[in-house]
Order: structure tokens, then sequence, then C-alpha cells
């Protein structure tokens, strides 16, 4: 479904993606997990249209990406969740949701948007009671989840988060990553780039390790879960007993 | 009492207008963070453009206003496109001294259109003057006045009630996640440059009748404007909506009241008190940081 081959990204002179290739297949939740500042933020941006004059090839359904803009993107079935979830604060919950179809409604499918407004509180029940309130009112984790309802507003075939969990209490992290495999199980496709690379791992299928720039191991998520150098480099074990309640 | 009631109705007809100009203001800082200096021009070109269609041409009022405001439109069109849209590098300051540049460029348009000589224009409606408590309403004023209160709920009801107008708020809140959401935020700056434009001329339209027309009115009328706009909260609809009256009714009483000369220092002593007192204007609610 979506197919990069030797993308290389730059930030004036500085290199942050040194040619990495990865590809997702319909369907799949696939993660990217890795230190911060390794690349995987940038990689996503380049999906979306945010990065210019990144070099090599980004394909999603065999139609290349190159040159198009986020609302282009965003028409042809991609949606990102951005990194500190970018609600618009001072607009209602349903404004914020309604925004999220602006495609949509741009195209005259006012029954899609109805249809995809009512799935997406359905998954999110705590967004249909506040509908009306001030998006920037919502805690963290209801932000998050707004977040996300606006991405899956724009009906898209393929979903990009960026660092979801991020800032989240542990309970709110799994409630959103458990939301994901509903999604992924409801057949859409779910690229997830995470810190949390534990929790990552768990929800996904398979998992690329990224590293200055570069992808240094790839495999399914239960492999990547079991690696020794990932488990030591990303996992923190120790860290990650305490925090499973072992120790 | 009658005198100061006389006072209050030229302050609110006289503030009113700077309330449509600080509208302008408003909704392009909203959407881009900038402050367009050749805003003034708009009311001009508007002033100007009316005298042409309707005095020249004799066409029917309600076709010359519509042809006017189109008009000036197509000039914040134009540039946007011309001006603004090509800058490889959009600092903030570069816009701004574009739009000074801009300012200059259409004052000198505006004088090689229509001359140096100022025009007058005949009142919208033959109604006679409204007289209250022995003080005079003339009825332009009462058409000044109301297409303020017209066009700040129908600005409202835009805002709030459409999508594109959400769709622009969501774009002056953050232009980036508006773009991730699909929103054309490109398309949404160029509405905003034509919007305001189109207001500007508006505020040159209903002045037409109670001013002379001539192609420098735009400067002193577009820096009230400003006051007016900084004076409520910049960026905010009813804010400036609040500031012009408020700017053209102590205007008008501190020349009434104490001396003429006053008229124009009082806007520029009340923009001076404004950004030390409460830089953020009376009803603007944005984080301001101070140099």
């Amino acid at each position: 479904m979506l197919r990069i081959r030797n993308l290389k990204c730059f930030y004036g002179r500085i290199q942050a993606v040194k040619g990495v290739s990865l590809s997702v297949e319909a369907g799949e939740m696939v993660t990217l997990i890795g230190a911060n500042g390794s690349g995987k933020s940038t990689l996503l941006q380049s999906i979306c249209g945010l990065m210019n004059g990144w070099q090599g090839d980004i394909r999603f359904e065999d139609r290349s990406l190159k040159g198009l803009d986020p609302p282009r993107i965003v028409r042809r079935g991609i949606s990102l969740v951005p990194e500190g979830r970018q609600i618009f604060p001072p607009l209602s919950v349903r404004d914020n949701l309604d925004l999220g179809a602006y495609t949509l409604h741009r195209q005259g499918r006012k029954q899609e948007v109805r249809e995809t407004l009512e799935r997406v509180l359905t998954l999110f029940p705590v967004l249909r009671e506040r509908a009306r309130q001030a998006a920037g009112t919502l805690s963290g984790g209801e932000q998050q989840m707004l977040a996300i309802g606006r991405a899956l507003m724009a009906r898209p075939r393929l979903l990009l988060l960026d660092e979801p969990s991020m800032g989240l209490a542990p309970k709110l992290v799994s409630r959103i990553l458990g939301t994901l495999v509903t999604l992924r199980e409801e057949g859409l496709t779910i690229l997830l780039v995470e810190q949390n690379a534990r929790a990552a791992l768990q929800v996904a299928d398979r998992g690329y390790v990224f590293e200055t720039g570069q992808v240094v191991l790839q495999g399914s998520a239960g492999e990547l879960l079991e690696d020794e150098d990932v488990k030591r480099a990303y996992l923190g074990r120790d860290y990650g007993d305490f925090y499973d309640g072992k120790a | 009492m009658q005198e100061i009631l006389q006072y209050l109705f030229s302050g609110l007809t006289n503030g009113a207008i700077y309330a449509v100009i600080a509208l302008g203001f408003s909704i392009l800082f909203n959407a881009t963070e900038l402050i367009n200096f050749a805003h003034g021009e708009f009311v001009m070109l508007g002033a100007l453009c009316l005298v042409t269609l309707w005095s020249g041409l004799h066409l029917p009022l309600p076709l010359a206003l519509l042809l006017s405001a189109a008009a000036v439109g197509g000039v914040g069109f134009l540039f946007q496109r011309l001006a603004i849209h090509p800058v490889r590098k959009p600092d903030h300051i570069v816009l701004v001294i574009i739009t000074v540049g801009a300012s200059i460029f259409f004052r000198g348009l505006g004088m090689l259109l229509w001359g140096k000589d100022a025009f007058a224009v005949p009142s919208f409606t033959r109604k006679a003057s409204v007289e209250v408590a022995g003080a005079v309403l003339t009825s332009q004023s009462l058409v000044i006045i109301g297409t303020v209160g017209v066009l700040a709920l129908v600005l409202h009801f835009f805002f709030r009630r459409t999508l594109t107008g959400k769709a622009m708020e969501a774009c002056a809140i953050s232009r980036r996640a508006a773009w991730l959401t699909g929103i054309p935020a490109q398309g949404m700056v160029l509405l905003a440059f034509v919007l305001s434009a189109v207001i500007g001329g508006l505020g040159g339209l209903i002045i037409a009748p109670i001013t002379m027309c001539s192609y420098d009115m735009g400067t002193v009328l577009g820096l009230k404007g400003f006051c007016a706009a900084m004076l409520g909260g910049l960026g905010s609809l009813w804010g400036a909506v609040l500031g012009g009256l408020l700017l053209g009714v102590l205007e008008s009483l501190s020349v009434g009241l104490i001396n003429s000369g006053l008229k124009d220092a009082t806007a520029f002593l009340l923009l001076l008190m404004i950004l030390y007192v409460r830089p953020s204007g009376l009803l603007g609610n944005r984080s301001v940081q101070r140099f």
C-alpha cells in the first residue's frame, strides 16, 4: 500500500533521513521506533507533504506522492495525527471534527461525513458528551482522542500517528493504542511512530528500528520484542519490568 | 446636553467607519498575522470607484455599490497574488514593508486615475434626518451605523457557522495543523486578503457621502482604523467594532469639548495608552510579547 524507497530528507545541510526503504501492506499496523531525533518524525512529515525537497520515492497505492501538498495527500487517503495533537483549542470539539472532514465537505459527500462522525463518536463516546465544549478544555487523553477522531473524519485508508502516547498516563496510553487495534481490525492501515517502543510493539504487526536516520533493524513485532539489542537500547528492560509491575 | 448628544451622534458615525476599517485589519491579521498598511488605500479605492460609477456613469446605486466593492476585492486579490504570494522569504517585516510600498503605489495609482481633485458624493437616501432630543442624526449616519451592525453580524455568522469561516479560523489558530487537516491554507490566506479588501472598500463606500473623496483620503482613515483595531484587540471581531465606536466618540467629544486641534491626536494618544496599559486590547485575549 505504502512503499518508500531510498528516502533522503534534509534540513538545510543536515541529513535527517539517510536512505530509508520500508513498506506498509494494506491492513497492517506497522510501527517505527527509535530514539528522539532518529528521523522517524521526519519520515512521517515527508509522507504527508510537510517536508519539501526530499529525494527518493514514496508511493501510495502505486502512485507517487512527490510534489503534493498536505491537502492533496489527505484527499489521496492519508491522514496524520500530528505530534503534540495540534487540535484547534478555541473551537468546539464538534467543529474540530467537522474541519477534519473538510475535504469531504468540499466534495459534497455529506452523507459520508455524517456516517463517519457517528463512527468516531461511537469510538470515542467522551467526544459526544463534550461536543459543544471548546477543544482546549479537554484533558490530554481526550485531546489525543480528538486528534485521532479529526484525522479519521477525512476517511483515510492509511492513518499516520506521530507519538500519540506522548505525555499521557500509562492507562490512557493503552486506551489509545487499544483503539488503534480496533481500527486495524476494521481494516484501516496504520503507521505508528512511537518512542514508547514496548507499548507500540505490543500492538503492531511489524516494526522498523531507526537509528540516526537509518533503519537498523526490522521484523515482526514479536521478534523485535525479543531481540536483545532492541531490549537493551529501546525497551529499557529493567524499567520495563518495573513498569509492568513485575519488580 | 443637546450639544453632547450631537457630538455623540457624529462620534458614532465616524466611529462606525473606523469600526469597518478595523474589521478589515482584524480579519487579515487573524488569518496571516500581518498588518496591511495598504488597507486605508482600499477605503480610498472604494470611495473613488463609487464616485466614477455612480456620479460619473450614473449607474443605479445598488449596482454601483456592488461593482465598487467587487473592484476593490479584485485589487485585494491581485495584491496578494502579485505582491505577497511570490515573496520567497516571507518574514513578517518584509511583508509589512511590502504593504507600506503598496500603499504608496495605490495612492499614486489613485492620483493618476482620478487626479488630485476631491469629489463629493450625494447621500444614499433622500430621507430626511432624524431629530432626537434636539440633536440631528442624518440619514447617511443611519446607513453607516446600520452597515457596521449588519457587517459584524454577517462576519460573526461566517466565522461561527460556516465551514469556510471555521476553516479560516483554524488557519489562524495553526496554519500547519489546518493544512494537515486538508484545509488549503494558501487559499484561506487569499480569501482573507479579498475579504479584508472588500470590507475596506465598503468602508470607503459608506464614508463617501459624508466626506470629500480624493486619492489621499486613505492614509489617515487607515491609521485610525488601525488604532481602533488595536484598541479593541487586534483579531477580535467585536473588539474591532467596540474599538471603532469608542475611538469615534472620544474623538468627537475631545474635539467638541476641548479643542478641535485634538481630533487626530486623540486616536494616537489612545493607541499609546492602550499599548501601555493593556497591549492585547480591550477584547483581545492573545498573549502579547513586548520588545
